[in-house]
């Protein structure tokens, strides 16, 4: 295998690292004015990375089945589909960012250089095959993620939400490593393939820890319940933008690496993490239910709906199936619509004088003052709500479905009955939109930009996303094929 | 293949529902008055069109363009029937809210016509999950219309609408995923064919009929229905009572009984036994409330715990008269509260004591109400007596002891509508606001008379309704015979005594032995 191959496979993670390096010149040199064109540049090169992934997507026919640099990266149809998500998640976050900082003028160039790193580094995540180049990755995004948490310096909660990051983060991180050292220790290999390598011959007890501490860290970073507490806290206070991120890229990158370590180096020890991932699915969609009904904040209130959403993506993957890995692939892909769309929302809402409105009190009513917001809203709330005919329903329909077919009914039956519970605060939301009177005053148009990515993340999410099942089934199936099929 | 009507009666409205949002008020009424009536000549046409005595399923569709089930749509005699119901309440519906309707006029025409699209989409879909689609999603148009238009308490009865029904059929979605898991297919007919392990088929009974029971409403899960009627605008009702609650119904037809007959036969006497105390307790219920709407509610209830019985008295009569009952009450009920609603117009309360009298001012709406009250009552030439009378005695059949108990539904029902009406109609007019109230006027008579024919038409000719759908009930006996429970009182009968009873016997030993056995 060439340099050149390897460098062809990883063009995109190249190619975004290239281009942050010359932003961040950029950014230097040309200072707070050049903000603007940083970020027209930046969303430019995550949507080209995007388009990469998509020729990428089909390796698994090469010759050398896309790894690359001696296999410790692999760019499968499996990383392909997670990062094509990550780009486009992540360009269309930044497309609506910069409003939402005009008020304060706090910002900077950095802040769209700052995406792409962080983007480098989920593309990593998701196509990583060794232990020590997932680690990078992973901290490449994460410390990324630290600083735009905080990056409205001048209010506290901003600093608090990076700081409470930074320390839980910090301290997951050190979990996952002490995780892979034991892996390393009881295997003798980094290697996702050298893992499952060593696991078929003996699996013992210190090995066991290992697992355990690694998928402890990554449940941290999905944050799948009992690893959650920092979600809440840190979706408030971040800036909106920086929460619409996070809930949406990071969350595909996470779950992705989680999906595929749990598949690829211990795919042979399925019934020794099947039942934390049950728990921690269960854990989630109730926990995120029912600490979501209190919340007046919105911003709380989707933190909370993002753990409920992710103890959905882990019966998925509870389920151990290619059909359950594809039905995580499916429910994350619509769960990026669904939650760009949300937030994007959220960032439309704004009081006359320029001031974001983030609670609810501030869109009670909001169906008379802009319908088309509210109705927008209300499909988007309805579809996390899993109702058909809104295509949150599917997402909700695979990963059941594969759990069924996984002889898991048990489980299957009592995630969907909590999900009558997560139904609530959906509904409230509609509630105050709709049947409330209101109380604010609105600021009565938004830029053609952010109605742009309403408009697609409402489509998508729209019955007329049914139309999308096929080939949304055969991506997801091909990508959980690249390495389930090795099971 | 032949022209897709089914489609097009879900496309007309569907576009409707879409321009509906964009309009004003008034062109808002007009676009869903048109509409709905397009769709009631389509299904006019439908009805022509099908072929008696011909294949099971007919105007059958499919398109593969989705993964993981089928766009497949396809009617029998009884999913015509409950079609055509739904096309004809909609107009009326439309009508009844013409100038109750104030507020938001195009996104309230939007959710009816959004309702009609999934209602007709339910009994059309020959897909199970596409089914589960259209069943789940009418919660969200009603949830919207019972909670921006309805009553003072509407937040309350829209959530308690919304989550009860929800969780109802969420469990009833992993049974579907596990059945076709097992069958193989997602396609309704051949389903109806397959036969699931009698053990398996229990808990899938338990989860249909967790979603089944909570839409039907039967005791005790049937708490959404007061609420959810009482707030909801009349219209609201009409349709809820009219063709929402026909679901419950057409999902035990449709699923419970022909794919789980071991099980339904496990479970005859539960449901005999909630559809017992629901006919007497709800009728009680009924007889002490203050409030018009919250009795028809009551009244429903009673009704549709006649046609649980008669869905489990195993045999064509019972079924064939628990369809018409639903048919018959879709009707009297729908008519009902919209006879509550021309009042209520008027008056703003719905309080049976701020009203009385209502005979000499308002002669020409006395006389419908008094129909209406009738047909209620199961009085024979009405709709509902043919209904109940078929699934009486199809229920006969099975249990005596559970036709006396709900055949004394009837005479309750009689006492609470009779008594409703004497309140209403007759007496004195004690309250001056209500004896000053204008009689009916051309748009209600509009809404009023079409019901109030179709409702004799019933009573006197039920032929028409029940030929396009006695094949098919036909097949539905066929299919659950072999589960199908013992009568009671099995009168056998038996061989003829030799002797008169006084007969003494003459000598003693064997012979009187066997007299003792007797």
């Amino acid at each position: 295998m060439s340099y050149a191959t390897s460098l062809y496979l990883t063009g995109a993670e190249v190619g975004l690292s290239l281009t942050g390096l010359v932003l961040l010149l950029v950014a230097a040199w040309g200072g707070t004015k050049s903000a603007r064109l940083v970020t027209i540049l930046s969303v430019a090169a995550l949507i080209g990375a995007a388009i990469f992934s998509v020729g990428l997507f089909d390796r698994a026919g090469s010759e050398v089945a896309g790894r690359a640099f001696g296999d410790l990266y692999r760019a499968d149809a499996f990383g392909s589909f997670a990062k094509i998500l990550i780009y486009l998640a992540t360009s269309a976050v930044l497309v609506v960012t910069p409003r939402f900082y005009t008020h304060s003028g706090s910002y900077r160039a950095e802040y769209p250089v700052l995406m792409v790193f962080n983007a480098v580094g989920m593309g990593m995540m998701v196509s990583a095959t060794d232990l020590m180049t997932l680690y990078i990755g992973l901290e490449m995004s994460s410390l990324s993620s630290y600083v735009l948490a905080s990056f409205l310096k001048q209010d506290d909660r901003s600093s608090e939400a990076g700081l409470k990051y930074f320390v839980l983060g910090a301290l997951a991180s050190g979990i996952i490593l002490y995780g892979i050292s034991l892996v390393y220790g009881f295997t003798g290999s980094t290697n996702y393939e050298g893992i499952r390598a060593a696991f078929a011959t003996s699996f013992p007890t210190g090995a066991l820890f290992g697992v355990v501490f690694v998928l402890a860290g990554l449940a941290f970073k999905v944050s799948a319940v009992p690893f959650h507490m920092w979600t809440p806290d840190v979706y408030e206070g971040a800036p909106t933008p920086v929460t619409a991120f996070f809930a949406s890229a990071p969350k595909v990158a996470a779950m992705g690496m989680l999906l595929r370590m749990a598949m690829d180096p211990f795919a042979g020890e399925v019934d020794a993490w099947r039942q934390i991932v049950i728990f921690a699915a269960l854990a989630s969609i109730v926990v995120g239910a029912l600490g979501a009904i209190g919340q007046q904040n919105l911003k709380r209130l989707l933190a909370y709906s993002s753990i409920n959403n992710v103890g959905f993506i882990l019966i998925g993957l509870a389920a151990a199936t290619p059909a359950g890995i594809a039905g995580a692939l499916t429910y994350l892909a619509i769960y990026v619509a669904m939650v760009v769309g949300s937030f994007t929302a959220l960032l439309m809402l704004r009081d006359p004088a320029g001031n974001n409105l983030e609670t609810f009190a501030d869109i009670s009513g909001l169906s008379t003052r802009r319908p088309a917001l509210a109705w927008s809203l209300l499909a988007l709330m309805f579809s996390l709500a899993g109702i058909p005919p809104l295509f949150g329903f599917w997402g909700k329909f695979v990963v059941f479905q594969a759990a069924v077919q996984a002889d898991l009914v048990a489980l299957a039956a009592i995630g969907i009955a909590a999900s009558v519970i997560g139904a609530f605060y959906y509904l409230k939301f509609i509630k105050v939109m709709f049947f409330d009177e209101p109380l604010r005053e609105v600021e009565a148009s938004s830029p053609v930009s952010h109605w742009a990515v309403l408009a697609i993340c409402v489509a998508v999410i729209s019955p007329l996303g049914y139309l999308l099942t096929i080939p949304l089934g055969d991506w997801t199936a091909q990508a959980a094929a690249s390495f389930v099929a090795a099971m | 293949m032949e022209f897709p009507i089914l489609s097009l009666m879900l496309a007309v409205p569907l576009v409707g529902a879409i321009a509906c949002l964009f309009l004003g008020a008034q062109s808002a009424r007009m676009t869903a008055l048109v509409a709905t009536l397009a769709n009631l000549a389509l299904g006019i046409v439908l009805w022509l069109n099908y072929d008696i005595g011909g294949a099971q399923w007919q105007f059958v569709e499919r398109a593969e363009i989705f993964a993981g089930f089928s766009y497949a749509l396809g009617i029998d005699g009884i999913a015509l029937m409950l079609i055509m119901l739904s096309v004809f309440l909609m107009p009326i519906c439309i009508l009844a809210s013409w100038d109750a309707i104030e507020k938001r006029v195009g996104e309230y025409m939007s959710a009816f016509l959004l309702m009609e699209v999934l209602m007709i989409g339910v009994f059309a879909a020959q897909d199970m999950f596409l089914f589960y689609i259209f069943f789940e999603a009418g919660l969200i148009p009603m949830y919207l219309i019972i909670g921006v238009w309805g009553g003072d308490n509407r937040i309350y009865a829209s959530y308690k609408f919304f989550l009860y029904t929800l969780l109802g059929s969420v469990l009833m979605l992993i049974a579907m995923m596990w059945m076709v898991n097992e069958a193989g297919t997602t396609d309704i007919p051949t389903l109806l064919n397959y036969d699931f392990d009698p053990q398996a088929q229990t808990w899938l009974w338990l989860a249909f009929f967790a979603s089944f029971a909570v839409k039907m409403p039967m005791w005790p899960v049937h708490t959404w229905l007061p609420d959810a009627h009482v707030q909801a605008p009349t219209a609201g009702s009409v349709i809820l009572a009219g063709v929402l609650l026909k679901l419950g119904g057409y999902g035990f037809i449709r699923f419970s009984l022909p794919m789980f007959p071991e099980a339904s036969e496990q479970f005859t006497w539960f449901v005999f036994i909630l559809s017992m105390v629901a006919v007497v307790y709800t009728s009680l219920v009924a007889l002490v409330q203050h409030d018009m709407k919250k009795l028809i509610a009551y009244s429903s209830v009673a009704h549709m715990a006649i046609v649980t019985a008669g869905l489990f008295a195993f045999n064509a009569q019972g079924i064939e008269g628990a369809m018409m009952v639903m048919l018959g009450h879709g009707l009297v009920s729908g008519a009902l509260f919209l006879c509550v609603g021309v009042i209520y117009d008027r008056l703003h309360t719905r309080e049976i004591a701020r009203y009385g009298g209502l005979s000499i001012n308002m002669p020409k709406y006395a006389l419908f109400f008094m129909l209406f009250t009738m047909a209620s009552v199961g009085l024979p030439g009405t709709s509902n007596f043919v209904g109940e009378f078929l699934a009486l005695a199809g229920l006969y059949k099975v249990s005596t002891l559970v036709t006396l108990v709900c055949t004394t539904g009837i005479i309750l029902g009689a006492a609470y509508m009779l008594y409703l009406y004497r309140r209403v109609a007759f007496g004195e007019q004690t309250n001056a606001d209500a004896a000053a109230m204008p009689d009916l006027n051309a748009r209600e008579w509009a809404m009023l008379a079409p019901i109030a024919a179709a409702v004799l038409w019933m009573g006197v000719y039920p032929e028409s309704f029940l030929a396009p759908m006695r094949q098919d009930i036909a097949a539905l006996e066929a299919r659950i015979a072999r589960a199908a429970p013992d009568f009671d009182a099995d009168n056998v009968i038996g061989t003829p005594r030799e002797h008169n009873a006084n007969y003494v016997a003459p000598a003693h030993g064997e012979e009187h032995g066997e007299e003792g056995a007797h």
